[in-house]
């Protein structure tokens, strides 16, 4: 069987989904990254799958700058992650309430 | 000759804009010298002027463009010609004269300073009034004049009653202005242009409804300024400013602009006769119903304020029946006389301590030698007596009447003089004749200053002479009014009515001094005479006041509180508040999103996401459907 733009597409939706709802329910920071950064690799799917379907690389090169700019969100991430670990012992989201309204 | 025609305009705008300087700063004496000083300056250059004018020439500048847009082309145009100068001379003499007498009258005033920066403000506007060259500037003028008699008239603003009495002025002359905008308008509509001489060059060709229109919203204007029935009712209220404006503007000037407006505005009134005898026959009537309610008043300001509605009618009988010339020089000579009555009246009030019930006076003569000279001359010169300024001038008026055959207007203009006669008469007898009642109230009454006497004198001199100068002012302002010369055809007729006339008038002023000249007693309101119906009803100025108060005032009072009580508190307010509630409320219930908690403001975002790409989703296909 042929791999079509629909797998793709299909993929990166299953995995976008798979994403979106380890962002809602996940309550550990660093879980959170992994599903942030399953949500960004799902477009990047698209993006490559969709850019060689219509022989345009703009796609492909938008998908180098997400890994760039999803690398550099997790280095800035990870490092307040750190800091606030050794502040308060903990990652757990519920307890992060100073904002509160 | 351009320069005297800025310095006579605007001498009175510097005066004033440095007394206002001085506005709440304590009393001084130099406001008023100053204010005077550059009065007299403006007084010498319209004298300058009016040589020039003389000599066959006339001065038209334009200062500045004020509004140009498309079509629309007004400047600040000033213009002196033989009509303007004739009233720049009224305005600088008599507002002179008025501005030295009240250094001394408002001598003991806290509101000295503020007294002179309106009243030479109020001189500026009526410069502007009178030599504007165009429609607009006029009205500006007009506004101006306004403005400034609220200001005076309200002058003691700690009085309910100069308040009220001033917004009641300020109130009426709004609505008949709107009709002065709406001829203005017309005419602009029409013609195009708002200059004098562009207007009146066109007016012909337009069609005679449109002129009619014209003619009678001007008028209307004119009626709330110059205080005709059925706007006459403030001019008698607006006593309540200090003496000194009610010579200069409720007696001299501002009052006498609605005449200037329909003696400026001539070649409109000339295509209509029609509106002329409507304002002819309106004249008439006023002249005898002010003259009818200053027969019973005890208000010495009054009487002589409702004897000013009864010469402007006068005057708008001679400007209805064509004559502007008569119209003019009546206003001329009145203003003269009627300021010195007034300036009079203000030493009277001065040594009463304010008292203004003639009743209560009595046998000043004594005290106050040159008052009495004064006012019993321009009494006279009121009354029309050979040779005083007002024989020439008000004859001319009844003479006018009588070769135009409307004899109604005639007679009842006759009738008026005598009735003028009697209550100027009457005021004069209660005031310096008879016993001296003041001492029942304990008054120990005195001459006023010198200089004010002394600043009176010239207009008690024009007073007397005015009438002298008929035929030099006929040559100058025939150049620009219609030139029509009234004689009775038959010299007998002439010599009958003339001489019949001054005999009515001198019978009226006989009665007069044979009924209160010995009067003893002060009325206190229940002797027979007071409780006549025809005295009750001229008491009360034929109840008009009461009614307006009844049907305008109270209702739309009725009228405003609904208003505030059920729209705008129940609707407009209302709404405000249910908009604001609703926001607030919204706030309120919302506030639980922001809890602080990631995990969950993470679920809200992916709530808005979903909304939004639905909206996204919903809005191209219906686009797509649509644009299909």
């Amino acid at each position: 069987m042929e791999i079509t733009l629909t797998h793709y597409l299909v993929l990166s939706a299953v995995l976008f989904a798979i994403g979106l709802i380890g962002v809602m329910r996940r309550k550990n920071l660093l879980l959170l990254f992994f599903a942030t950064e399953i949500l960004l690799n799902a477009t990047n799917i698209a993006f490559a799958a969709i850019s060689h379907y219509i022989g345009d690389l703009s796609g492909q090169m938008f998908a180098f700058f997400i890994i760039a700019i999803a690398a550099s969100e997790v280095a800035v991430g990870l490092g307040l992650l750190i800091v606030w670990y050794k502040r308060t012992g903990k990652i757990d989201l519920d307890q992060m309430t100073s904002m509160r309204g | 000759m351009e320069l005297y025609l800025y310095i006579a305009l605007f001498a009175p705008l510097a005066g004033s804009l440095f007394a206002a300087l001085f506005g709440m700063s304590p009393k001084t004496k130099l406001t008023g010298y100053v204010a005077s000083a550059l009065l007299f300056a403006s007084f010498v250059s319209s004298a300058v002027l009016l040589n020039y004018v003389m000599s066959g020439h006339t001065v038209h500048v334009e200062l500045m463009t004020w509004m140009a847009t498309g079509d629309l082309y007004i400047p600040f145009g000033f213009v002196v010609d033989q009509v303007s100068v004739v009233m720049m001379m009224v305005v600088t003499i008599v507002s002179t004269v008025v501005h030295v007498y009240s250094i001394g009258y408002m001598d003991h005033d806290k509101g000295f300073n503020r007294f002179f920066s309106w009243l030479s403000a109020f001189v500026f506007s009526m410069m502007v009034l009178v030599m504007s060259d165009n429609f607009a500037g006029l009205f500006i003028g007009w506004e101006g004049v306004g403005l400034c008699s609220w200001g005076l008239i309200g002058f003691w603003y700690q009085k309910e009653s100069a308040t009220w009495a001033a917004n009641e002025a300020f109130i009426m002359n709004r609505i008949a202005d709107l009709g002065m905008l709406i001829g203005i308008f017309l005419l602009y509509w029409n013609v195009g242009s708002l200059q004098y001489d562009v207007v009146f060059a066109e007016v012909g060709n337009l069609p005679i409804a449109v002129v009619t229109w014209i003619g009678i919203f001007l008028f209307i204007g004119a009626m709330g300024k110059s205080a005709q029935f059925p706007l006459h009712t403030w001019l008698a209220d607006a006593m309540e400013g200090p003496t000194p404006v009610s010579a200069l503007i409720h007696a001299a000037t501002m009052v006498t602009a609605g005449v200037y407006l329909v003696v400026r505005a001539n070649p409109i009134y000339d295509l209509i006769p029609n509106v002329g005898i409507f304002i002819a026959s309106l004249g008439a009537f006023v002249a005898l119903f002010a003259a009818s309610m200053a027969l019973v008043n005890r208000d010495m300001k009054r009487i002589i304020a409702y004897s000013t509605l009864s010469q402007l009618g006068y005057m708008f009988v001679a400007a209805g029946l064509g004559a502007y010339w008569v119209a003019l020089f009546h206003l001329m000579a009145h203003a003269f006389f009627k300021a010195l009555l007034f300036l009079g009246a203000g030493n009277v009030m001065h040594a009463m301590h304010d008292e203004l019930d003639p009743f209560k006076m009595g046998g000043l003569r004594k005290v106050m030698k040159g008052t009495f000279v004064m006012m019993t001359l321009a009494s006279v010169a009121l009354a029309g007596i050979y040779p005083f300024a007002g024989f020439f001038s008000k004859d001319l008026i009844l003479e006018v009447g009588f070769v135009e055959h409307h004899y109604v207007i005639y007679t009842v203009l006759l009738l008026t003089a005598g009735l003028t006669a009697f209550y100027s008469f009457r005021l004069v007898a209660l005031i310096f004749h008879g016993e001296e009642r003041y001492k029942l109230f304990g008054i120990h009454p005195h001459e006023a200053y010198k200089f004010m006497l002394v600043a009176m004198s010239p207009l008690l001199v024009l007073a007397i002479i005015a009438g002298a100068f008929k035929m030099t002012y006929y040559q100058l302002v025939i150049n620009l009014l219609p030139s029509t010369q009234y004689h009775v055809h038959s010299e007998m007729t002439y010599w009958i009515m003339t001489i019949g006339t001054q005999l009515f008038v001198i019978a009226a002023i006989v009665f007069a001094y044979k009924k209160y000249a010995n009067w003893s007693s002060v009325p206190d309101g229940t002797s027979k005479m007071e409780n006549r119906f025809c005295y009750k009803l001229l008491w009360n100025q034929y109840y008009i006041p009461k009614f307006y108060e009844e049907v305008f005032s109270k209702p739309y009072l009725e009228l405003s509180r609904i208003a505030w009580k059920q729209i705008d508190l129940k609707i407009v307010d209302a709404t405000v508040d249910a908009i604001a509630n609703a926001i607030y409320k919204t706030g309120e219930n919302t506030r639980d999103i922001q809890d602080g908690n990631l995990s969950s403001m993470l679920r809200w975002m992916v709530v808005g996401l979903v909304v939004l790409l639905a909206l996204a989703v919903a809005f191209t296909v219906g686009y797509n459907a649509v644009g299909a």
